[in-house]
């Protein structure tokens, strides 16, 4: 059983800070961090992965700090976000060479068996510059699993990848996590972390912005206001029929875009009752716009709520 | 040294096209001295011209220049110095392993080309090839620590280590007489000047202080890229 506990971090750089007293704990079983672009979820894997110091605040393993202490590495496995990997060793050069790196008494035996997880073998004996982004991703995830590790951390792992190497790995990733092993990934994709991780946490502009369970987030997401841009044959008439319903929370005609904005405290019931009123008014839709659905300003109302 | 390390390292200077690009070293220098040796006979000018200017003052810097940052600098531009440093390996080892390989291949490439290149000119006389051999030794291992370094704390490393072996060395070692006494080429020089017949070479620094500067030099390299490479920041990509 591992865990990696981030006390009150921070870090920046220069005048920029990326990551702002952020405290959290990773335990074992798969833990999603999620969040948008430029975050500081890469700078929060970096500094659990001991390349990159805090500037305030503290990064272990069980206790033990992670930066500038190369024994955690006997328990953490990494994947990185970066491609460049040896492109002239073949994958099974690749992955032998890190099973030295890490001293293990049988490294043929430890190589073999981690390219036979990740379901390998068939292209070892290629140079990994020729694999494909999938191919790639697969045998980093071999050379961090060569010595067993308890902790496994992913940056962005799916970045690139096709439908079907993407539920390969995310079943990979479960029987870890099923293993009792501490595994977490990060990803600005909301449905990818859905699929995969129970556990979130949910990093925005540097800050911790929610943690816990899946499910409970999902429906802070879904039932949190939503805003809406809505041009019809007849925008008065519409806005009448709306806000008589309690799923509209407020309308405001906007005469410069000749427009409603319509804020709907139920996505469900609002996205189902817009139709149905503009058909019984006789009233044509032009644009059915949400104004503030982007992956930010989803994050920002946790952040607020 | 790890065994891993050393091969990792190895494969990633003389695979490819870098192998080709280090050839053209020993191969300008073979080059140049059988067409000297064929065209105007066994003049020590000649010589010193040849093996001194040509070979260590510019060949060897800029030898030592891609074989020692590629050791190590292409790993770190690239990200994959990573899947070194995510091991309980002690980083002063990985350190001393890529040197170890970086000096060996920069005195394949040089050492043994100046020592050919001298007999073919020369042959044992003033003891040129052999003096100009012990400096390319010396110097090689010296410049090989100093651009390792470079490769640990800078992203610009070639442009830093052009400046020095070529700006500071060559040109202002030109002109100033103090520039001149701190130059890898020069402490290469004394131990070149110690070993050949007496008279046949000078240099401006004495050979008891070539040696000290050239161990702090390789010494110092070696501890800071190491305490560098431990503390090494990879570069937020956000």
């Amino acid at each position: 059983m591992a865990t990696i506990t981030i006390d009150k971090v921070s870090r920046w750089f220069g005048n920029v800070v990326a990551v702002n007293d952020v405290s959290m704990s990773i335990g074992p079983g798969i833990t999603g961090l999620l969040g948008p672009n430029g975050a500081g979820k890469s700078t929060l894997i970096h500094m659990m992965s001991g390349f990159l110091a805090p500037s305030t605040g503290t990064v272990t393993l069980d206790g033990a700090p992670i930066w500038r202490n190369q024994e955690v590495y006997r328990q953490i496995g990494l994947v990185p976000e970066r491609e460049s990997m040896y492109d002239y060793l073949t994958g099974w050069e690749f992955v032998l060479a890190n099973a030295e790196l890490h001293g293990l008494p049988h490294p043929g035996a430890a190589a073999r068996k981690a390219l036979a997880l990740v379901e390998m073998e068939y292209a070892q004996e290629r140079r990994t510059g020729t694999y494909s982004k999938g191919m790639k991703q697969r045998v980093k995830m071999a050379s961090a699993l060569v010595h067993d590790p308890a902790v496994l951390l992913l940056d962005e792992p799916f970045n690139g990848m096709d439908p079907r190497q993407r539920l390969q790995l995310m079943d990979l990733l479960r029987r870890f996590g099923a293993d009792g092993r501490t595994v977490l990934f990060s990803s600005h994709i909301l449905e990818e972390v859905e699929q995969l991780a129970r556990h979130i946490e949910v990093v925005v502009a540097g800050r911790h912005a929610a943690s816990g369970d899946f499910r409970k987030i999902r429906r802070l997401m879904t039932y949190r206001p939503h805003r809406y841009l809505v041009r019809s044959s007849d925008d008065r008439k519409l806005a009448s029929a709306l806000i008589a319903d309690p799923s509209t929370a407020g309308i405001e005609l906007d005469w410069q875009e000749k427009a409603l904005r319509i804020q709907a405290v139920n996505f469900q019931g609002f996205t189902t009752l817009l139709p149905q009123v503009a058909q019984r008014a006789g009233i044509r839709l032009y644009t059915v716009a949400p104004a503030d659905e982007s992956l930010e300003s989803v994050f920002s109302y946790l952040v607020s709520a | 040294m790890n065994p891993t390390v050393a091969r990792l390292t190895l494969r990633g200077l003389l695979g490819r096209r870098r192998g080709l690009l280090l050839l053209v070293v020993p191969v300008l220098l073979l080059l140049v001295s059988a067409f000297a040796a064929a065209s105007s006979g066994n003049h020590h000018d000649l010589v010193v011209d040849i093996l001194g200017k040509l070979g260590l003052g510019t060949l060897l810097p800029i030898l030592g220049l891609v074989v020692g940052t590629g050791a190590i600098a292409t790993e770190i531009d690239d990200g994959s110095i990573v899947y070194l440093l995510a091991k309980p390996l002690p980083r002063w080892k990985i350190i001393t392993t890529k040197l170890t390989v970086a000096i060996g291949i920069t005195w394949a490439f040089s050492a043994v080309p100046m020592l050919l290149s001298g007999l073919l000119m020369y042959g044992t006389k003033e003891g040129l090839a052999l003096a100009y051999t012990a400096a390319a030794l010396v110097a090689g291992a010296a410049y090989s620590a100093l651009f390792l370094l470079l490769g640990v704390v800078t992203r610009h490393a070639v442009v830093a280590g052009l400046a020095y072996a070529l700006v500071w060395e060559s040109v202002i070692g030109n002109f100033v007489e103090g520039a001149r006494k701190l130059s890898i080429q020069q402490w290469g020089m004394a131990v070149a000047e110690s070993v050949a017949a007496e008279g046949s070479l000078t240099s401006v620094v004495s050979l008891g202080a070539a040696v000290v500067l050239l161990l702090v030099v390789a010494v110092a390299a070696t501890v800071l890229a190491s305490v560098k490479l431990a503390g090494l920041t990879l570069a937020s990509e956000e």
